[in-house]
């Protein structure tokens, strides 16, 4: 036995039982669905229209705790974790002292003081490295915990009648309660934009919790979706992903690859940091950003011109398509005279808002909606130039996501 | 959303009602730019054009909601049924674009399978995965695997060829308009440029026959009555049929985002489309007045100057669109006496006799298919009951005598499968459009025939499906005449007019008559009568009003 057996989730034994496709990806080490069946637009279409599954247990999870773990989180935490109150959870982000983004996460409030934070990659030596005389423990505790999304209109009734808490909780708001007997949590939480909860469930008894919201789900439209829907969802959404739209700035070789809030549109993050008296990690950088004014570019939703988008097609003899892959991967925008403006992270085909789309880094003169740029993708094996506008994010919004 | 939809449906009422309200208050109420006869798919789509050009437009709609052949009723709780048409796929892209509609809600929701079912309990299961639709037909037949792939090769070329005629007006070749002769020229150079090959299979399929295009490539009987079956909808023809190519190339032309002969399931149905463009219709400023019946066109020496209602109201405009069939366009409306006597003989010669029918089920639950135990999912897009092109063309013989098929050809949809707003959880709505169901009965009449028709589809499905009749709750039986008398559209045709080809392009719905002005100054028609023609194509709507827009700026219609 070499003991290289890739690790697998809680709900793996239901979740490998619905991959019809075989198909799996690495996340964390860990397998994760790529898509469930043939059509990942279905899935896709499943979150929007009805729910979907998701299996986020290979995120990272953190449990801080501690008399002084408040203030520890405050102190790196570049949203202020005082307004956040046991029962409610934040998306935030924390920075080096540059003011560059290091990692975002979901933070839950537990208790006064204990709370649970989750990241894409492993952080406890940075965590641990800061808390210097502070009366705070970090512990991973990523392997204790299933976390099972369900996202979509439909959420909110499916597990009404598994739990009533759901019925009120509000957009972020968290709570303790039990499904098949199992004590969870139940964030209103996702990566999707849409409505849609969290549930946080002790590994050991992750089944009991999928069989109960699979048996609830049944014929309502419900089915598991993968990565691919996922990256679909969250690019609508505008939702940032470490590695494509951001790099950690701890291993960042230049700056080129380091971003700050301000830069990746997480200024609502530190709003109020001028006057704010609250001192975190990258604060005195941050200011000295939004003073001066120096951020480089801003993250925003770009839409490409369908008109011009069909001509140039046509022209080159080809049937435009309308791929709704998601490309997570660089594409440049320019201006009129083809100079360099920046460069689009991610790109689809958003058969909700049916339009391409991206997420791109536009300078700040350029980063108002109804700004005109050009992107740059192959036809025919040549580049081509495509007019495109920046529009107001998320792309994609519906008010059922807060309501 | 159904809710929503009920919501949406009264919010409509309601800006109507305070229309009405309105224009009772004062006289000049009455007066608009532009009155659009009949509130279906394209009368609300030119409605929206026109308002969105400054016209002030009012759509009057005959019965108590707009959509006409395009909606969604809730006829039995919780249970919503897309009562005559029933899915999206010829839809203009830029008519989505250029009215805004996703703001308005539009949503067409991916059906990734196609189910095949098959007499011997076999069965054809097509999705989204090439590699996977290979060996489905591998199964069947390793031949047609590959050839699959050269047919779709070869079909889109046509269809890239052919797909621009679909977004611009027929070429009047009788004209010497300098205009005209320039886009005739275009259009030549254009058909000049073309492959050989490209332009051969074009007329082979616009000329020919859809079974001898299909045997070129395929020697599967289930993959051959999958394809054939594009090719009969909705007109009176069998895939042996002379004419059938050209339908089959038509029900391919469409798109669900930019892949060819892919169709999709709007939210709520086709009447949740209708009800999305009814809100960006009313966004641009058009009132919409439901419960409307149009008697007649006011004309005034050889003008339209208004349209009267069946209770005696007028209304004043100087453009006045039927979004009518071009029977009731052209024979009802106005007098054929206005007309010249040749359009007259063209349109009482044109061919309707509508040939389809739907029965629609409310089921306890989807069905099963025996060689899939209890699996459901093979119903996310349409189950096709025409496992060979014999099959299709014995249920065709059927027609040709005056008789509804003994086995129809039927194209069912679990529409809740794709949308669970559509049924109560766990339960199911199937939509069946039914063929071949002749308008004209011989020796007998469709309200005798109905209940007949009804259990003749329901044996069928009982046939693939035993138990099926166990699992419904509701049936509703839509026959031709049910269609003629609810919706208007004449004997039941669900094009309004046979596609064929001297009824297509510059000759429809008649000769010289296709670019959507009629003989009468400032009167239009945009229904599925005109080019393109008919399903949720919406481009007859979309260029009339382009017409009417250019007529406009060219002083050709005074105030």
């Amino acid at each position: 036995m070499l003991g290289r057996m890739i690790r697998t989730s809680p709900f793996h034994k239901r979740t490998s039982a619905l991959n019809e496709t075989g198909l799996w990806e690495h996340w964390s080490n860990a397998l994760a669905a790529t898509r469930y069946q043939m059509s990942e637009k279905f899935e896709y279409f499943a979150i929007r229209n009805a729910a979907g599954l998701f299996d986020s247990s290979p995120l990272y999870k953190y449990r801080i705790a501690g008399p002084e773990a408040e203030r520890f989180l405050a102190g790196v935490l570049i949203r202020d974790i005082r307004q956040c109150e046991p029962g409610h959870a934040q998306y935030t982000a924390w920075c080096d002292d540059r003011g560059f983004v290091v990692e975002d996460g979901v933070v839950l409030r537990l208790t006064s003081d204990e709370f649970l934070l989750t990241a894409a990659e492993p952080n406890l030596a940075y965590f641990d490295g800061l808390i210097g005389r502070l009366d705070v423990t970090i512990e991973d505790v990523s392997d204790a915990w299933g976390v099972l999304a369900v996202q979509g209109p439909r959420s909110r009734d499916i597990l009404a009648t598994l739990t009533a808490v759901v019925t009120d909780l509000p957009y972020f708001g968290l709570a303790r309660t039990t499904i098949a007997q199992v004590p969870i949590l139940v964030s209103r939480t996702g990566f999707t934009g849409d409505l849609g909860f969290e549930l946080w469930v002790p590994a050991n008894a992750a089944l009991k919790v999928w069989d109960a919201v699979w048996a609830a789900s049944r014929g309502q439209g419900v089915i598991p979706f993968g990565l691919t829907a996922l990256y679909m969802a969250r690019i609508e959404a505008g939702l940032v992903l470490l590695d494509v739209d951001f790099h950690s700035s701890r291993f960042a070789w230049t700056d080129a690859d380091r971003t700050t809030p301000i830069e990746l549109g997480l200024g609502w993050m530190v709003r109020g940091i001028e006057t704010d008296d609250r001192e975190f990690i990258g604060r005195d950088a941050i200011r000295r950003e939004l003073a001066g004014r120096t951020s480089r570019w801003k993250l925003s939703g770009l839409v490409v011109d369908w008109r011009e988008y069909d001509r140039i097609y046509d022209e080159a003899g080809l049937i435009p398509p309308k791929d709704h892959t998601p490309v997570q991967d660089e594409y440049y925008i320019y201006d009129d005279d083809l100079n360099q403006l920046g460069y689009a992270t991610s790109q689809m085909y958003s058969p909700m808002l049916q339009r391409h789309i991206a997420l791109a880094r536009v300078p700040l003169d350029r980063a108002a909606p109804g700004s005109r740029v050009k992107l740059e993708m192959a036809v025919n094996h040549r580049y081509e130039y495509f007019d495109a506008y920046v529009a107001r994010m998320p792309l994609f919004n519906p008010e059922r996501r807060t309501a | 959303m159904p809710k929503d939809k009920k919501a949406e449906e009264s919010k409509t009422a309601a800006a109507d009602r305070k229309g009405t309200r309105r224009q009772r208050d004062s006289k000049t109420d009455r007066t608009y730019d532009a009155i659009v006869i009949g509130g279906g798919h394209n009368g609300l789509t030119n409605g929206a054009y026109l308002a969105k050009a400054g016209l002030r437009t009012l759509v009057l709609e005959r019965r108590h909601l707009v959509g006409g052949a395009a909606i969604t009723e809730e006829l039995r709780p919780g249970f919503w049924f897309t009562t005559f048409s029933y899915a999206l796929s010829l839809l203009r892209p830029d008519i989505v674009q250029d009215l805004d509609l996703v703001k308005h809600g539009f949503m067409p929701i991916l059906m990734p399978t196609t189910f095949c079912p098959m007499e011997d309990g076999d069965y054809l299961l097509m999705g989204q995965d090439h590699a996977e639709n290979q060996q489905a037909i591998a199964r069947h037949s390793r031949h047609d695997a590959d050839a699959y792939d050269a047919f779709n090769h070869d079909v889109n070329k046509v269809l890239q060829a052919i797909k621009p005629l679909l977004d611009q007006a027929p070429p009047d070749i009788w004209s010497d308009d300098p205009e005209e002769l320039i886009a005739l020229a275009n259009l030549g150079s254009r058909f000049k440029r073309l492959d050989k090959k490209v332009l051969h299979d074009a007329v082979r399929l616009l000329t020919g026959s859809a079974a001898d295009f299909l045997d070129d490539y395929f020697e599967s009987d289930i993959l051959k009555g999958y394809l054939a079956s594009t090719s009969i909808i909705g007109t009176k023809v069998g895939p042996y049929s002379q004419g059938s190519g050209l339908v089959l190339l038509y029900h391919i032309l469409g798109e669900h985002d930019g892949e060819f002969g892919a169709w999709s399931f709007h939210k709520g149905g086709n009447g949740g489309f209708t009800q999305v463009l009814a809100r960006a219709a009313q966004a641009f400023g058009v009132d919409i007045r439901l419960e409307s019946p149009v008697d007649h066109v006011i004309t005034r020496n050889g003008r339209a100057t208004g349209v009267a209602l069946t209770d005696g109201t007028e209304f004043q405009a100087p453009i006045v669109v039927s979004a009518l069939d071009p029977r009731r366009t052209f024979l009802e409306l106005v007098e054929p006496r206005e007309l010249p006597t040749d359009l007259v003989d063209t349109i009482e010669r044109f061919r309707f006799q509508g040939t389809s029918a739907k029965v629609n089920f409310a089921l306890d639950a989807p069905p099963r298919y025996p060689a899939l135990g209890d699996r459901t999912d093979q119903y996310r897009g349409f189950t096709n009951i025409g496992p060979s092109m014999e099959y299709l063309e014995r249920a065709y013989d059927d027609a040709k005598y005056g008789w509804y098929s003994k086995r129809p050809y039927l194209d069912c949809a679990v529409q809740s499968m794709v949308d669970p707003d559509m049924a109560p959880p766990g339960k199911a709505v199937m939509s069946c459009f039914v063929q071949y169901a002749p308008y004209h009965l011989r020796g007998s009449d469709w309200d005798s025939e109905k209940e007949g028709l009804g259990d003749t589809v329901q044996a069928t499905l009982e046939s693939f499906f035993p138990g099926f009749g166990d699992l419904v709750l509701q049936r509703e039986i839509r026959t031709p005449l049910d269609i003629e008398r609810t919706v208007g559209l004449s004997e039941g045709n669900i094009f309004a007019g046979e596609f064929l080809a001297p009824q297509m392009w510059f000759f429809r719905p008649a000769p010289g008559y296709s670019q959507y002005a009629t003989p009468i100054d400032g009167y239009y028609q945009c229904g599925s009568g005109t080019h393109p023609g008919g399903c949720v194509m919406g481009a007859p709507g979309k260029l009339a009003a382009q017409r009417i827009l250019k007529d406009r700026s060219k002083g050709a219609t005074r105030h």
